[in-house]
């Protein structure tokens, strides 16, 4: 409970000028990687498909841990938790319907 | 478990601390509506997938996709979510000033990012590729769309924050406020990144 008061009388778990530059300029860094890879058209469709599915993923890390703060003590853990069960739903939600629709063959996904 | 939880929380309260656990119970609220917007959004982007060839003989996502435009509206977003972060390092060390000078900049960009989105839509219907063109164009209105719609109440919410910081100051209860309402602003951020990427990135590349 200490940690909690902590956020809201010191903003000790608020991070501190260094890790918001930090996180602003991996943010721009991977952006620009990202458009990159996709504007100059000399990279195959596999590798851009990973670079810009690999920078997305380090983004939302960023955003998450470095402006968010979210981490596995504050609210005795709670956050975390509930943030894993989301992702864990959105797996079952984004993943299972592609998977199902894909499967269909109705014409209805690329390919 | 929860309860468990909170009676802990119960357990450690001081007299001088309740505000702050009200606070701090505020924010983790805050945080589990954080959760299930973003199952909101899983289910449009798997929505959007879904209908993405649905083009009824319409215009695809590599026909409608403007990388440069969608590039200077990310940039926008990013380092809003950046000036917001300063908003509250300003709140942290207590200085009023510092922190209605950085919500009002956030604004601004913000607003700078609705303006070229409904610039783009604008753009979009006005060619006939509005959301009922096709399939694909509904999930993809649908999708940006609610983004677009929750940066707007977003920069509402920034609006009423600073007429109250300036106001009332940073007190108890417009602390918690500016907590909450900068895991909403980072979270936008994270939607938006997810959009730019497998939208408009994986839309180009078709």
């Amino acid at each position: 409970m200490s940690d909690v008061h902590n956020s809201v009388d010191t903003g000790a778990s608020h991070g501190s000028l260094k890790s918001y530059v930090v996180g602003l300029v991996i943010s721009i860094a991977l952006t620009l990687v990202a458009f990159g890879v996709v504007m100059m058209g000399d990279f195959s469709h596999l590798l851009r498909v990973i670079v810009v599915t690999v920078t997305a993923i380090i983004q939302v890390l960023v955003q998450l841990i470095l402006f968010m703060h979210l981490n596995t003590k504050d609210e005795d853990g709670w956050n975390f938790m509930s943030f894993v069960f989301t992702v864990a739903v959105l797996v079952l939600l984004v993943g299972g319907s592609l998977w199902i629709m894909h499967h269909l063959h109705a014409n209805m996904m690329m390919g | 478990m929860a309860t468990d939880t909170l009676k802990q929380h119960d357990a450690h309260a001081h007299d001088g601390h309740e505000h702050h656990d009200t606070g701090a119970i505020k924010v983790f609220g805050f945080w589990v509506y954080l959760m299930s917007d973003l199952v909101i959004f899983g289910t449009l982007f798997a929505t959007f997938a879904v209908l993405l060839s649905g083009t009824a003989g319409g215009p695809g996502a590599s026909d409608i996709v403007e990388l440069p435009l969608i590039f200077i509206s990310t940039i926008f977003l990013l380092v809003s979510s950046f000036t917001f972060g300063l908003a509250i390092l300003a709140q942290t060390a207590g200085d009023k000033g510092a922190v209605l000078k950085w919500l009002a900049v956030t604004f601004l960009l913000g607003l700078g990012f609705i303006c070229l989105e409904a610039y783009e839509f604008h753009h979009l219907i006005a060619e006939g590729f509005g959301p009922d063109r096709s399939a694909f164009l509904s999930g993809f209105f649908t999708l940006v769309g609610t983004h677009g719609l929750h940066v707007s109440l977003g920069l509402v919410w920034i609006a009423i924050m600073f007429f109250q910081i300036s106001k009332q100051g940073l007190t108890d209860v417009t602390k918690p406020r500016m907590l909450c309402l900068s895991l909403f602003w980072h979270f936008l951020d994270i939607v938006w990144i997810c959009v730019f990427s497998f939208v408009y990135l994986f839309g180009a590349m078709s």
